[in-house]
């Protein structure tokens, strides 16, 4: 089941294509970011990976790297495609926080009263 | 470790639609030490995998040891999530420990709580490349040994010692399938992250 060399190469090449050979995007995104899609409707004027990211994310907010998870595509390319697609309107983070910044302890505490709660049977 | 395969994924489990904050904790550790398990005891979704293109060295490659020595090679990456609180989410990355694997790494650690680092006792040296990269991307970690049935139980103290960690990291025993105890090590490893954070560290 796995892809052979020659398949190999040209996911490659595709995700050379997608990134614009770019190994980052101007607008930082990380994995645990929450998108949701802005826009309804099929989106034709994007290529068929990044309208297959929109069409994904039209159903409700996931983090970025669950994107990678449900398209298939790699998450270093999903990380650069998802900062364009922000960049370009179609998608938006589900938060106003800076992702990358360390976690306050606000939050902090939170995960931690959360986790407290959790059901185990759950 | 059941990290191979191409499975179809599953439908989208999205976000319920109040949820507004994410916190993300890396489970680091080397290969079949139980970093999937414990991710998949966690999660309230089907665990998710990437799968990344690497450059890698042919030695000392985790979850490789039945692929030829290439140049480029991949590896995967799982994840699952808990939802916390109505507005709060909780991703947990089961993060390769390939040397190649740099850049994933800085993007994962960029924002994280800290990390979890899984060891087992019979081969605690593997875990030794894992702490460095940890300690050198700034985390703050607690290490959990992985109770894995037969493995030998060496008292803490001697643990410790071995593995050297920073002072104060916690260390203690954790069995990947329970759900109680993958909790409580968690709980464990965010009241260090909360303590550390309060002196100023």
């Amino acid at each position: 089941m796995r892809p052979g060399p020659h398949r190999r190469e040209s996911e490659l090449v595709r995700s050379y294509v997608l990134t614009r050979g770019r190994a980052r995007a101007e607008q930082p995104v990380e994995p645990a970011v929450l998108v949701r899609a802005t826009t309804r409707g099929t989106v034709p004027e994007l290529d068929p990976d990044r309208r297959r990211i929109v069409q994904l994310c039209q159903g409700g907010a996931l983090a970025v790297a669950e994107v990678a998870g449900h398209t298939g595509l790699p998450l270093s390319v999903v990380l650069v495609v998802v900062g364009d697609l922000i960049d370009g309107g179609y998608l938006a983070p589900a938060s106003a926080e800076r992702p990358s910044a360390a976690p306050g302890p606000e939050l902090l505490q939170e995960v931690l009263d959360g986790l407290r709660r959790l059901d185990d049977s759950a | 470790m059941d990290s191979a395969g191409w499975t179809t994924p599953p439908d989208p489990s999205y976000l319920p639609a109040t949820v507004r904050r994410s916190a993300k904790i890396l489970v680091v550790g080397p290969a079949g030490v139980g970093k999937t398990t414990f991710v998949r005891t966690m999660s309230e979704i089907e665990p998710l995998t990437t799968e990344e293109s690497v450059t890698a060295a042919g030695a000392g490659v985790d979850d490789l040891r039945a692929t030829p020595a290439k140049t480029t090679t991949t590896v995967a990456l799982d994840f699952g999530r808990r939802t916390l609180t109505e507005q709060l989410v909780l991703y947990l990355f089961g993060t390769p420990g390939q040397p190649r694997f740099g850049y994933l790494w800085e993007t994962l650690a960029r924002g994280a709580i800290g990390a979890l680092v899984l060891a087992d006792t019979r081969r605690l040296q593997d875990s030794f490349d894992v702490i460095d990269r940890v300690e050198r991307l700034g985390l703050r970690y607690a290490i959990a040994i992985n109770d894995f049935d037969g493995a030998p139980k060496p008292p803490p103290a001697e643990l410790r010692e071995a593995l050297d960690p920073a002072p104060a990291t916690p260390l203690g025993i954790c069995d990947a399938r329970d759900p109680g105890s993958c909790r409580a090590t968690l709980i464990t490893l965010v009241e260090h992250v909360v303590e550390t954070a309060a002196v100023g560290a």
